[in-house]
């Protein structure tokens, strides 16, 4: 009956999915659509259709495994809508490896040249022809810090002469990231530990954070160095290759990841850490994507066994208390990456609790996107800012003075949130309080 | 093209973002939890009761037969459309009213998730009883369609026993109230009647429901034994006792085993089942009564008995419980739950028959349920891809509810009748039962237009059609 309907209304079928990179049927029909799902959904809870759910975008992938329906525009969106969040992965009793099979779907639509305009314009110009360059990175970001800091931006911004050039074009320079004043990146030089070395690790500088966050990554360093490592930050690295396999470009992802193997594996580190829980979540799943790969698939399983998020080792070492207090009134953005996919909670909390006078204001839904998601803000503008919108009420509920998170991608979008609600405050990286704790230390002696 | 027109008369109504009818679209909409399907002509998402009841009066000048839609949880096909018909989705009147926190009530809209609910009226010092397995996601609207139970019903009763009244859009557009605010209902008890209606009464869009106190003591024991035959006896005993636990649920080997793959709830792997008691009351009454239940399970065979002596470990013993059915994917690709109910003297011998018919059939049966009210949930792990599978598990569960049904039980605890069970329902009752049903019926629903084809037998067998692949054809 209802296939004789969809014949009627004219979907036609299809030949299915494709080739080595297609999502499982295992995987597909570990789904036994209980729809636990529904309520952890960003998307789901915003906008209450089905088809906007991780149950949905299942049925959907399954209807064109089976040849039921093509994939047609209107599929594509849906999947597209998708945050890859991996809140539904975390709640379901089936152990549906959601994000693993989202990926390999947006393969399938990338293969079939079926991405939307959006995403594919994004792809080109930043996925491809910027990510796996850190030279090209490093150049466009420069330039953006001298448009941002030389005045220009400013001058340009009160004439309002963009907005008379092109709305959008005002559009996308309203939404340019703020570079950092110090950027950071990988050296030949040996960050030592303070006391004896307890354990020497490598630390991922990656794409865009060395860049955004520079002085988030030195305050990584320090970090580390302070509670017993010994840090470098191997040259030859690059990005992590998460936002191109989040959007389907397994190729270019499997590239990059088997560059950071090679220079991480010759680094000969106890430890790989991270401090951007979107990139320390794709790293530990390397094994998974050159599963494949005869050369690389028995050192993607090594090198996931060594890398670490940031939160999750220091909360291990244990962390040094500081010894000076940061009186403060805190709230944590748990990101997606470190909570659903990695199931890390209670490390970063233990890490802001080993701070003086910290005060921890938890609040509703922390497990819950922000909307910011890699390049999803940038593809998706709209729903972004639903859910955004819906993540500061939370935020502002606790009365806290700073949003703390572990993700750079987080770290951008919610600060976007509270510029929005007219709050300049800076929202900080859970090893950025650590550090500024330790440093007051010093000048408390001083 | 008719089909047109009448979207077009729906996009008036509640605006062209609140249609869905691109068949894509529908796909998502056309199952629930269970194995039925049926792919509806549109979806509606209203955002009021005008809505509805415009929505309503359309569907019912055009012949369109109507099914409600909450989050599409459930187990009998309630929430499918029949041929040809829409669904009225409730996910945008999802708002908690009004709560009197004196009065414990709660006024709120009928897409409102149970859980939400519940944490909500916490944060007052209240609780919202059913607990349904799916209350994470499951809608208060559903709830009442279905009569839903959960594991502390067994203290505290079902839906029915937790609504007070409702406002109610009948087939034709109509808008009614059913009992209120008040305790008490002078004249028919239409709220009673319609709870449980299966949503082939009319949609209820306002509902005013029951809130407890939250309990000044809860306790938590996990009793671990050899078999499943122990564990029942266990649940006889703590009973005789004279003791009424807020919960008692038993899992079986192959459930936990499932449960444990999927999360670490603290059952044992070992174990040949396990059986949660759970006491709510006064502090010194609920450690008076808890010596009594350990000692009930050590005297039943309980090879280790162990209290949650914590919230969170209480939490994660609960967790397990509640996501057993989902985590049965990592068992078999395919599941169907059974829902049948015996007196409680009488569940090891229907276990032992159950697991006889399993054995017969060849299929993997695991047992998960709440025992205390002998409501047996026998899962059926399948995979729909191997021949005549499907259709052996669908003989099978029949021969489970005659089992039931002989025993002195019937053919439901909780998950309604809807589509799974309609063929069955001659075995617990006369044709003059039914047509005294289905006159009550027609005086909400004079032409049948909601949820036709659902709870009555009508001769069309119940045999959904696999839907996967069949591996032995090449592609």
């Amino acid at each position: 009956m209802a296939d004789e309907l969809l014949t009627i209304l004219g979907v036609g079928t299809s030949e299915g999915f494709q080739g080595p990179d297609a999502p499982a049927e295992a995987d597909m029909y570990r789904c036994v659509h209980c729809g636990l799902c529904l309520s952890a959904c960003p998307t789901y809870v915003v906008l209450g259709v089905e088809t906007e759910s991780p149950r949905g975008r299942i049925a959907l992938m399954k209807a064109v495994n089976e040849g039921r329906i093509g994939v047609t525009e209107r599929v594509v969106s849906h999947w597209e809508q998708c945050l890859q969040c991996r809140a539904c992965e975390a709640v379901c009793p089936s152990g549906v490896p959601y994000g693993r099979m989202m990926a390999n779907t947006r393969s399938q639509v990338m293969a079939q040249d079926k991405r939307s305009v959006n995403l594919n314009r994004i792809s080109r110009l930043f996925l491809r022809g910027a990510l796996p360059h850190p030279r090209r990175l490093r150049l466009g970001a420069h330039l953006l810090r001298v448009y941002q800091r030389s005045g220009l931006q400013k001058l340009l911004r009160l004439s309002r002469v963009l907005r008379l050039i092109s709305r959008p074009l005002a559009g996308l320079e309203a939404n340019l990231p703020v570079m950092d004043r110090h950027f950071f990146g990988p050296t030949k030089r040996v960050y030592r530990a303070q006391g004896e070395a307890r354990l020497k690790v490598g630390l991922l500088s990656g794409c865009v954070m060395p860049l955004m966050q520079g002085s988030t990554m030195a305050a990584t360093v320090r970090v580390l160095t302070r509670n017993g490592c010994d840090v470098v930050v191997p040259v030859g690295q690059g990005c992590c290759g998460a936002l191109n396999i989040h959007a389907g470009d397994l190729e270019a992802g499997r590239g990059m990841a088997r560059r950071n193997i090679d220079i991480f594996l010759n680094a000969n580190v106890d430890r790989i850490v991270v401090a951007s829980a979107g990139c320390s979540a794709a790293m530990r799943e390397y094994d998974e994507l050159l599963e494949n790969d005869p050369d690389y698939g028995e050192k993607a399983h090594r090198f996931k066994e060594l890398v670490v998020d940031v939160t999750a080792l220091l909360a291990s070492l244990p962390v040094d208390p500081p010894k000076a207090a940061l009186n403060r009134r805190v709230t944590y953005q748990d990101p997606c990456h470190l909570v659903h996919a990695q199931r890390i909670s209670s490390e970063p909390r233990a890490v802001l609790a080993a701070i003086p006078g910290l005060e921890l204001v938890e609040m509703e839904q922390s497990t819950m996107c922000c909307g910011g998601a890699g390049i999803y803000s940038l593809v998706q503008p709209e729903l972004a800012e639903k859910i955004l919108s819906r993540k500061m009420g939370y935020v502002a509920a606790t009365g806290a003075e700073q949003v703390v998170t572990a993700n750079p991608g987080c770290m951008v979008q919610l600060e976007q949130g509270l510029r929005a609600m007219g709050d300049q405050s800076k929202v900080a990286h859970v090893v950025d309080l650590l550090d500024e704790a330790y440093r007051a230390e010093s000048s408390a002696r001083s | 093209m008719e089909r047109d027109r009448f979207i077009g008369q729906l996009r008036d109504i509640v605006g062209d973002r609140n249609v869905i009818f691109h068949p894509e679209d529908l796909l998502v909409y056309e199952y629930d939890a269970s194995i039925d399907r049926g792919l509806p002509q549109a979806v509606v998402l209203p955002a009021d009761t005008d809505e509805v009841s415009r929505v309503m009066a359309l569907a019912y000048r055009e012949g369109v037969p109507v099914a409600g839609r909450g989050s599409g949880t459930g187990l009998s096909g309630g929430a499918i459309a029949a041929p040809g018909g829409i669904q009225v989705s409730f996910t945008r009147m999802n708002r908690i009213l009004e709560v009197a926190i004196q009065d414990r009530t709660a006024i709120v809209e009928p897409g409102v998730i149970n859980l939400d609910l519940d944490t909500h009226v916490r944060r007052l010092g209240l609780r919202y009883a059913p607990d349904p397995s799916s209350q994470r996601a499951c809608s208060l609207g559903g709830n009442i369609a279905e009569n839903a139970g959960g594991p502390h019903c067994l203290a505290y009763g079902t839906t029915t026993n937790h609504v007070l009244g409702m406002e109610v859009v009948l087939e034709d557009g109509a808008v009614v109230n059913l009992g209120s605010l008040a305790r008490e209902t002078p004249g028919y008890d239409l709220r009673g009647v319609f709870t449980g209606s299966e949503g082939t009464f009319g949609m209820a869009t306002r509902i005013m429901v029951r809130l407890l106190p939250i309990p000044e003591a809860v306790k938590t024991y996990l009793g671990v034994f050899n078999d499943i035959e122990s564990a029942c006896t266990a649940v006889s005993s703590v009973i005789g006792h004279g003791i009424v636990p807020a919960a008692l649920e038993i899992m079986d080997a192959t459930t936990i085993r499932a449960i444990q793959q999927s999360m670490d709830a603290g059952y044992p792997e070992d174990a040949g089942a396990v059986l949660l008691v759970e006491l709510e009351g006064l502090l010194e009454e609920v450690d008076e009564v808890g010596q009594e239940v350990e000692s009930a399970l050590w005297d039943t065979g309980a090879t280790a008995v162990k209290e949650a002596l914590e919230t969170s470990e209480r939490e994660r013993l609960w967790s397990g419980r509640k996501s057993a059915f989902g985590a049965f994917g990592h068992i078999a690709p395919n599941l169907y739950l059974v829902d049948g109910v015996v007196p409680r003297s009488r569940l090891t011998e229907v276990l032992a028959r159950v697991g006889q018919i399993g054995e017969q059939y060849g299929i993997t049966i695991a047992n998960v349920f709440h025992a205390g009210d002998g409501n047996l949930h026998p899962c059926m792990l399948f995979d729909e891809r191997q021949p005549g599978e499907l259709d052996r598990v669908i003989e099978a569960s029949g021969e489970i509810l005659k089992v039931c049904v002989e025993a002195g039980g019937t053919l439901t605890g909780e998950h309604g009748v809807g589509l799974e069970k309609k063929e069955y329902m001659p075995l617990v009752y006369s044709q003059a039962d039914m047509d005294a049903m289905i006159q009550v019926r027609q005086a909400f629903a004079p032409a049948n237009m909601l949820n036709p084809g659902k709870i009555f037998p009508d001769g069309v067998p119940h045999r959904p059609a696999a839907r996967r692949p069949d591996p032995t054809m090449s592609v």
